[in-house]
């Protein structure tokens, strides 16, 4: 899959990449993502025209590797700074909407 | 003069000698603010008594403005977005905790695009930020509020964040010198995200020597940021001793030389630019950026697909903005988003799900992190022949607030300042001129390699000390 090129003129499914994406959107919003989001992807697609054959990816903005670090216990945030944001919380813990049908919440 | 418009070196020298204290700076820094920030909206929030606090700890200290995204303990940090309204940061970042270090005091937090995201500050869904040469137009972005602020002395510096030219078009835009440092020169941990690869923190500031001091304080190596190799932070002011142009080869890229779309008065200062440097006894060498034209391309794939990543941590659970309409998790998700994200974050949300999505990956991600290496190569190549690379640093100068409404057209804005972020290079814009009307600041940008930051300094220096500091070329425009 090293020269991938698109066939065809893509068209992104606006509605459904938001669902992935866990963004609920508006008709109005829909509408007019997709009509800007065609023209972004179509813009876009020009790097199909690049040769990369043989080209490796560039994933970061130097290659450094190899980043290693002690393996040692060290002091992170307590619990009540961590918590201090919660839009809702139970004791020492997040509170949430319940996840598993049945539970309590 | 008044304190608020010294720059950092001659806020130093003034502590120095005992002429006053860091709270007389932060007093008149703040009356300034009280005074002119309904003009302006350069600040989301200053709290003079928090920033007095440290000034009395630190009593040679100088404030500086932060953009809402880098978190300072005990402060508010919104990133620009209704989603983090509310938010007191539990920590400092690091670039905060150096600054103290070396004797700054955050000062204010200033206004940006949500999640650094656009050229003109206008998405931020806070306040409006105003150019502060013409209150008609914009102040640039992402780092609009902190261009802003030191262009109309609404603070002495300030810090900014730069992904694809956050720092350099809103420096040009306000007649401020800014720097994008190389990709991991500083650290980024207590930054909020938005593209992981590219996003770097910087100084804006009202000459180069303030922004030498500043870039020494916030550079270098975090145990925190894994991205930050140990090499050595110089004393980037003393690299300015001596800076002359003398012998140091300037690339001009010929795929800039028939852009579209390019302000004729940009035009004209870049080419004087060139022409003073040229007269100082700099080399001008033509050299190619071949894969430049990608860059635009490149960038609106990588930026939006880390930014999804990033961004899905705000999902109502831990901070930030939690719908009240949430019946389920699922809908907690959904609708704490939807509520709490602008526009142009929910389009580049969709953008990068979209092409990190199966199928669509290698075509897209793959593809682009490959042209990538092009574009990296490009540099390489033209540095192997030259010391630096001289460009506009915004197709234009300031437009006018809602003039642009379409966003292809918007990041159109960073034509020539996208290609450094992705080759990791650093990059500075330094003011270089007036529209002929008299009114518009606009800069220029010169590119170095990745930690050349004294190489990038010196040449800035150099041409500041032909061209005059903003300030000088800010004449009548001066408000």
């Amino acid at each position: 899959m090293d020269n991938t090129i698109l066939e065809e003129a893509v068209k992104i499914d606006v509605g459904y990449v938001a669902e992935l994406a866990r963004l609920e959107l508006t008709d109005d919003e829909k509408a007019l993502f997709q009509s800007q989001l065609d023209g972004i992807v179509g813009y876009v697609e020009k790097i199909s025209e690049v040769d990369v054959d043989g080209v490796e990816p560039m994933m970061h903005g130097h290659a450094l590797v190899n980043v290693f670090r002690e393996d040692e216990v060290r002091p992170s945030m307590d619990r009540e700074a961590a918590l201090a944001n919660a839009p809702a919380r139970t004791g020492d813990e997040f509170l949430l909407p319940k996840i598993v049908e049945g539970a309590e919440s | 003069m008044e304190l608020f418009e010294l720059g950092i070196c001659e806020a130093r020298e003034g502590l120095a000698k005992g002429e006053f204290s860091a709270e007389d700076l932060v007093r008149s820094v703040a009356n300034r603010v009280r005074e002119k920030n309904g003009e302006i909206g350069a600040y989301v929030t200053f709290d003079e008594e928090a920033a007095l606090a440290l000034a009395k700890e630190n009593p040679k200290g100088v404030p500086i403005a932060v953009k809402d995204l880098i978190n300072v303990k005990g402060q508010p940090c919104t990133c620009g977005s209704k989603i983090l309204q509310g938010y007191t940061s539990p920590y400092d970042a690091t670039v905060i905790s150096n600054m103290k270090k070396a004797g700054f005091i955050p000062a204010g937090r200033v206004n940006m695009d949500e999640f650094a995201m656009g050229s003109s500050t206008e998405n931020s869904a806070l306040l409006t930020t105003r150019n502060p040469y013409d209150t008609g137009r914009v102040p640039g972005g992402s780092s609009g509020g902190s261009a802003a602020a030191v262009g109309g002395d609404l603070s002495i510096a300030a810090l900014g964040t730069d992904t694809g030219g956050s720092i350099r078009q809103p420096a040009s835009f306000c007649n401020c010198v800014g720097v994008k440092p190389s990709y991991g020169r500083v650290s980024r941990y207590g930054v909020t995200a938005f593209a992981s690869s590219l996003d770097q923190v910087g100084p804006m500031a009202k000459c180069v020597d303030d922004a030498a001091v500043l870039l020494s304080a916030l550079a270098g190596r975090d145990p925190s940021d894994g991205t930050t190799p140990d090499i050595p932070v110089p004393d980037y002011l003393k690299c300015l001793e001596g800076a002359s142009l003398k012998g140091v080869k300037i690339g001009l890229p010929k795929e800039y030389s028939s852009v579209e779309g390019l302000d004729p008065e940009v035009k004209r200062i870049t080419a004087e630019a060139v022409k003073r440097c040229e007269d100082a006894g700099a080399e001008i060498v033509e050299v190619s950026l071949p894969h430049s034209g990608y860059a635009m391309a490149v960038y609106y794939i990588i930026a939006p697909a880390e930014a999804s990543a990033n961004l899905a941590r705000f999902d109502g659970v831990r901070y930030g903005h939690r719908s009240k309409e949430a019946k389920d998790v699922y809908s907690l998700y959904v609708k704490s988003r939807a509520e709490g994200f602008g526009p142009e974050v929910k389009r580049r949300i969709i953008m990068g799900t979209y092409v990190l999505s199966s199928g669509y990956y290698d075509a897209y991600y793959s593809r682009a992190q490959k042209v990538r290496t092009l574009i990296r190569r490009d540099f390489d190549a033209a540095f192997s022949k030259v010391d630096a690379i001289l460009t506009p640093c915004a197709p234009t100068p300031a437009f006018r607030l809602g003039e642009v409404q379409d966003p292809l057209t918007m990041y159109l804005n960073d034509l020539f300042t996208i290609p450094s972020s992705l080759a990791g290079v650093c990059a500075a814009s330094v003011p270089a001129g007036f529209t002929a009307d008299g009114k518009l600041p606009v800069g220029v940008q010169f590119i170095c390699g990745a930690f050349a930051e004294e190489k990038l300094l010196s040449i800035c220096k150099a041409f500041e000390n032909l061209t005059g500091k903003g300030r000088d070329l800010a004449g009548k425009a001066r408000r």
